[in-house]
């Protein structure tokens, strides 16, 4: 699973590098993010611009994601495509998930 | 080649038929060659992301519990039967029946919870029964079967 680090102040920035969280690689992801996310402060951002597809198995990933950063670390959720918003929606994911438009938003509102 | 596809429209009644082996890749696969074969209905980018949801999900599915083990893999076969403004869908395999003869009743995860106590699963059968109507499953010797219809809200097809 390729994902990318960037480290904004002292805000961990991860960019999924794929354009699927599926069943295939839901495992892979979940391992990668705690590894990615090791060295990360408070907050980190997930970047998920590049993914237009999510079935419920990377919802699942993206939950488990959270509850291992928890409580130390607070997991946003930017950039998200209208198929992976779809999934948040209907399952109501988008009231647990803080979720901004873009990476800089949630940059932004961690600044604020 | 994991798939095969045997006709690439569904256009009036000539159902578009996907027949795969499990294993997630071909799951992927399976679901590009779908999505694929039913360009030319030009679904409304709404419509194609439930139907490729709902099929994924469906598809995982089988390929999760009715085949659960490496040396149970089988065939999966999907028919999609566009009619009436709507996709007839079966998916076909002969793996394990499900639980009690019954499909899975598909209830709302709760997510008024705190974050250590949210589920990580079981979102699955929730979209598949949201996102479609009619719905039955039905095994018929070694072959289960579960059928569903998605209305599309509009395609050039009509």
């Amino acid at each position: 699973m390729k994902l990318s680090t960037q480290a904004e102040d002292d805000i961990f920035v991860i960019t999924v590098m794929e354009d699927r969280i599926d069943a295939a690689v839901a495992l892979a992801f979940k391992e990668a993010m705690r590894s990615h996310a090791e060295q990360a402060a408070e907050t980190v951002v997930l970047d998920l611009a590049n993914v237009n597809f999510i079935d419920s198995s990377g919802l699942g990933a993206l939950v488990g994601t959270m509850k291992h950063l928890a409580p130390e670390r607070t997991l946003l959720l930017a950039g998200m495509t209208a198929p992976v918003e779809k999934v948040f929606e209907l399952t109501r994911m988008d009231t647990v998930f803080r979720m901004f438009k873009t990476r800089q938003d949630a940059l932004l509102a961690q600044k604020e | 080649m994991a798939t095969d596809t045997r006709e690439g429209t569904t256009r009036g009644h000539t159902p578009l038929i996907v027949s795969l082996q499990t294993g997630e890749q071909a799951v992927r696969e399976a679901l590009a060659q779908i999505m694929k074969g039913l360009a030319p209905l030009d679904l409304t980018p709404e419509d194609a992301i439930a139907v490729e949801l709902v099929l994924a999900e469906a598809l995982n599915n089988v390929a999760e519990h009715a085949y659960p083990t490496h040396h149970a893999q089988g065939p999966i076969q999907v028919t999609c039967d566009f009619e009436h403004g709507g996709l007839n869908v079966t998916v076909a395999d002969r793996g394990l029946g499900m639980p009690d003869g019954q499909a899975p009743k598909g209830n709302p995860q709760p997510v008024d919870l705190d974050v250590q106590d949210l589920p990580e699963g079981g979102f699955g059968w929730f979209l598949i029964r949201d996102l479609t109507r009619d719905l039955t499953y039905t095994r018929i010797g070694r072959e289960n079967r579960l059928r569903f219809r998605m209305d599309m809200r509009s395609t050039k097809a009509g």
